[in-house]
């Protein structure tokens, strides 16, 4: 199975970690893959795309417009500024969040109330997830990503054991117990 | 065993199985992650430097005492740095050293979009650029036999796409290299008598590499040619190789590892094979010049531009004439970094502006303080330059106009490159009145320490140096030393500075919101909100405009710092 996956949110998020298990899992089903982050200034609370690629061989680290198997967004807005990259046919999952970036909280723009009318435009499956209370569920909001993560993982019927070992080969100890959790969660509310 | 690694991350593996026994460097996105990395092998003596300049001769004092040394910056901090390595080019070395410098096309995280390989170039000094993760491994352990071999520096050069991209990459160990300290007054010491000796000894050394990287030396190694149709053939390097080989899968492709010399009679032996020749890179014309002032016909830059960074797709438009791809969604609401909530330089910026002072800026988190709303910077060109600017102005424009001028510097930036212009301003009978952000750590590029924090690279206890003690020693009478949470003490700290006759440095100290583990996180409550709007002008994340003009707090992001109940005039705040 060959895909790409743009991870987009907001500095600050997680995305960094999600795409970090995502490899370890190619490796895990002897493929090639390249993820590309963003450092720096973009991580001060604002857009932040990571691209993430498992194939055979994979060259470039980035992938263009409509090429995304999935766009994984944590959060409404940022769904919407980067459903351009979800391929025809592919899938958005987003975290159902929004954070409201300066111009909308200083009054100057409005957070657009229209997201998903928005998004239905694209010829794409638009899956919802309430990461949030997952992750407030287990005590930890850190773990947001990881229980996105699941949801991703069923959604695109991914193996969950080796998903786990991936799991395990990218967070600390301290939290594994915490994170394979929230997976667990993200997984099966799609799941059921 | 394969490893999924950051392209930073590689280069310190290469360096680190080269034995490679001192890293030195000034964070610097995107090359902060090398030496970060270093810093995590006890084999390895790894510092933050004070700024590149100070890393560079670090690692040319290694490399001349018999250890292989690795120096790593950000592109603009190869001008910081360049003095020391013009010179070093020229007396070669004992142990290996090597530069790994990134160029950040796009900018991302950067001030212009310079390309280092001109610096290759002008001090002759061999540049590798390795195309993914294994490649930056195998280079960096590549460039130290190169160093060794033809007694030079040698440069890596990275993009923001190599050293912050994962892939896979097959690891070895590590082996020791050591060698005898020897004085050799004629190779080290460049008075003119002894440079004027060693300039034919590096164009020598550089016709020799040229040679050789043409010749079959490196047994394709380092370049690489990859045959297929003959109608176009390609030359690129880095991450355009991956680029090229995506959009461009069936053309010739001539694949450089080095960018520096360039193997310009193998690519005038390749293009005789190609019906047509294209250069493919980013940045400056740099490998399509060498080609054309050596005669051979190519195209390039005509086709793809200057500007930022290249991509499959912009090849395919640009080469193969494809159509563009439909926009993203337009008309959105931007999301520009901001500083965040609980910021320690919120509360400056916005007395600041309440003094409609002028601001002459800096590097580092507080430019941020350009972003809407606060707008509080007006100059921002390199880093350590608002001191000397600041000063300047006072030289153009007199005393008067220092009044409502104002120097805003981070407490890294200060040490840096910052104190150079303090000591020059007070020399130079200024009037001028500076603000160090002292949020106790470097911001920007994710918490590294420097001099002032007391603390390594690998967090061991040291010395920490007082910014009030080292603005006095440099001869500044008016010093004071604020709480960046207090408005009406930087206000009154500002107002001051400013009356004074001579130089005044303001210390605005607090350690850095996401640092500190010594606050009590308690939010904000909000009550009988009068609808003034004031407190939103100091561009807080965690405060925002309700439909009805009432402002709410968000109190997950809220740490209680407390800063807007300074701007409420009705004490709503609480």
């Amino acid at each position: 199975m060959n895909f790409n996956i743009l991870i987009a949110g907001v500095g600050g998020q997680g995305t960094l970690l999600a795409s970090k298990i995502f490899g370890n899992y190619a490796q895990l089903i002897g493929k090639d893959c390249k993820v590309s982050e963003v450092h720096g200034m973009a991580q001060r609370g604002g857009s932040v795309v990571t691209y993430v690629r498992i194939a055979d061989k994979v060259y470039s680290p980035l992938f263009d417009k409509k090429q995304a198997d999935v766009v994984l967004a944590f959060e409404e807005l940022e769904a919407l500024r980067s459903a351009g990259y979800v391929k025809d046919g592919g899938i958005i999952v987003i975290n159902k969040q929004n954070i409201y970036p300066m111009p909308c909280a200083l009054g100057l723009a409005e957070y657009p109330s229209d997201i998903y009318e928005q998004l239905a435009e694209y010829k794409a499956t638009v899956r919802k997830i309430d990461a949030i209370s997952i992750a407030t569920k287990l005590n930890n909001i850190r773990t947001v990503n990881i229980a996105m993560l699941g949801f991703c993982a069923a959604v695109l019927g991914l193996k969950k054991e080796v998903f786990v070992d991936a799991i395990k080969r990218s967070v600390g100890e301290a939290t594994l117990e915490v994170n394979l959790k929230a997976f667990e969660g993200g997984f099966t509310i799609f799941s059921s | 065993m394969k490893t999924l690694m950051l392209g930073d991350h590689a280069v310190a593996q290469g360096a680190y199985e080269a034995g490679v026994k001192v890293a030195a460097a000034y964070p610097g996105t995107p090359s902060t992650e090398i030496t970060e990395c270093m810093a995590t092998f006890k084999e390895v003596n790894a510092e933050w430097s004070v700024n590149e300049k100070v890393s560079m001769e670090v690692g040319i004092g290694a490399a001349m005492a018999g250890k292989r040394a690795l120096v790593a910056m950000k592109h603009v901090g190869l001008n910081v740095a360049a003095d020391p390595l013009f010179t070093f080019s020229y007396t070669g070395l004992n142990a290996g050293l090597v530069v790994a410098v990134a160029d950040d096309p796009g900018m991302h995280s950067s001030q212009n979009e310079q390309d280092s390989r001109y610096y290759a170039q002008s001090a002759h000094v061999p540049m590798l650029e390795p195309a993914d993760s294994q490649e930056a491994r195998d280079f960096t352990m590549l460039a130290y036999e190169l160093s060794e071999k033809y007694d030079t520096p040698v440069f890596l050069r990275l993009t923001t796409r190599i050293a912050h991209s994962r892939s896979f990459v097959e690891i070895g160990e590590r082996k020791e290299v050591e060698l005898p300290y020897k004085q050799d007054i004629q190779k080290y010491v460049m008075v003119p008598a002894n440079a004027k000796k060693r300039h034919p000894i590096v164009e020598e050394r550089e016709k020799k590499l040229s040679n050789d990287i043409n010749g079959n030396v490196f047994e394709g190694k380092i370049n690489k040619i990859e045959y297929g149709s003959n109608k176009i053939g390609i030359v690129c390097s880095g991450a355009v190789y991956q680029y090229v080989k995506e959009a461009l899968p069936d053309f010739s492709i001539f694949k450089l590892g080095m960018v520096y010399p360039i193997a310009v009679e193998n690519i005038r032996e390749f293009a005789s094979k190609c019906e047509k020749l294209i250069v493919v890179e980013e940045l400056e014309p740099f490998i399509e010049n060498t080609l054309k002032a050596n005669g051979i016909k190519c195209s390039g830059k005509d086709l793809t531009g200057l500007q930022g960074e290249l991509s499959v797709q912009k090849i395919r438009e640009t080469i193969l004439g494809q159509k563009p791809l439909p926009e993203l969604t337009q008309n959105l609401p931007g999301r520009p970094p901001v500083m965040c909530a609980g910021c320690t330089h919120r509360g400056v910026f916005y007395i600041i502006n309440k003094l409609k002072l002028n601001v002459v800026g800096d590097i580092g988190c507080y430019s941020l303080g350009c972003s809407p709303p606060l707008n509080a910077m007006h100059s921002l060109i390199c880093m350590g330059a608002s001191i000397s600017n600041a000063h300047g102005m006072f030289q153009a424009k007199g005393k008067e106009f220092s009044k409502t001028n104002i120097a805003v510097i981070g407490d890294s930036t200060f040490i840096h490159s910052g104190i150079t212009g303090l000591i020059d301003a007070v020399y130079n009978k200024s009037n001028i009145t500076v603000i160090i952000m002292d949020n106790r750590t470097t911001g920007m590029t994710g918490h590294q320490n420097h001099p002032g924090t007391g603390l390594t690279i690998k967090g061991e206890p040291t010395h920490t140096l007082d910014l009030s003690e080292i603005s006095r020693a440099c001869g500044v009478q008016n010093v004071s030393v604020i709480d960046p949470y207090n408005l009406a003490e930087i206000e009154n700290a500002i107002k001051e500075s400013l009356k004074a006759d001579s130089v005044s440095v303001i210390i605005a100290k607090r350690p850095c919101v996401l640092l500190d583990k010594s606050i009590q996180r308690k939010a904000i409550t909000i009550s009988d909100c009068k609808k003034c709007g004031l407190c939103l002008k100091i561009g807080c994340p965690a405060l925002s405009k309700c439909k009805d003009n009432s402002v709410e707090v968000d109190a997950t992001l809220c740490t209680g710092c407390m800063v807007c109940a300074g701007t409420c005039k009705s004490g709503a705040i609480k």
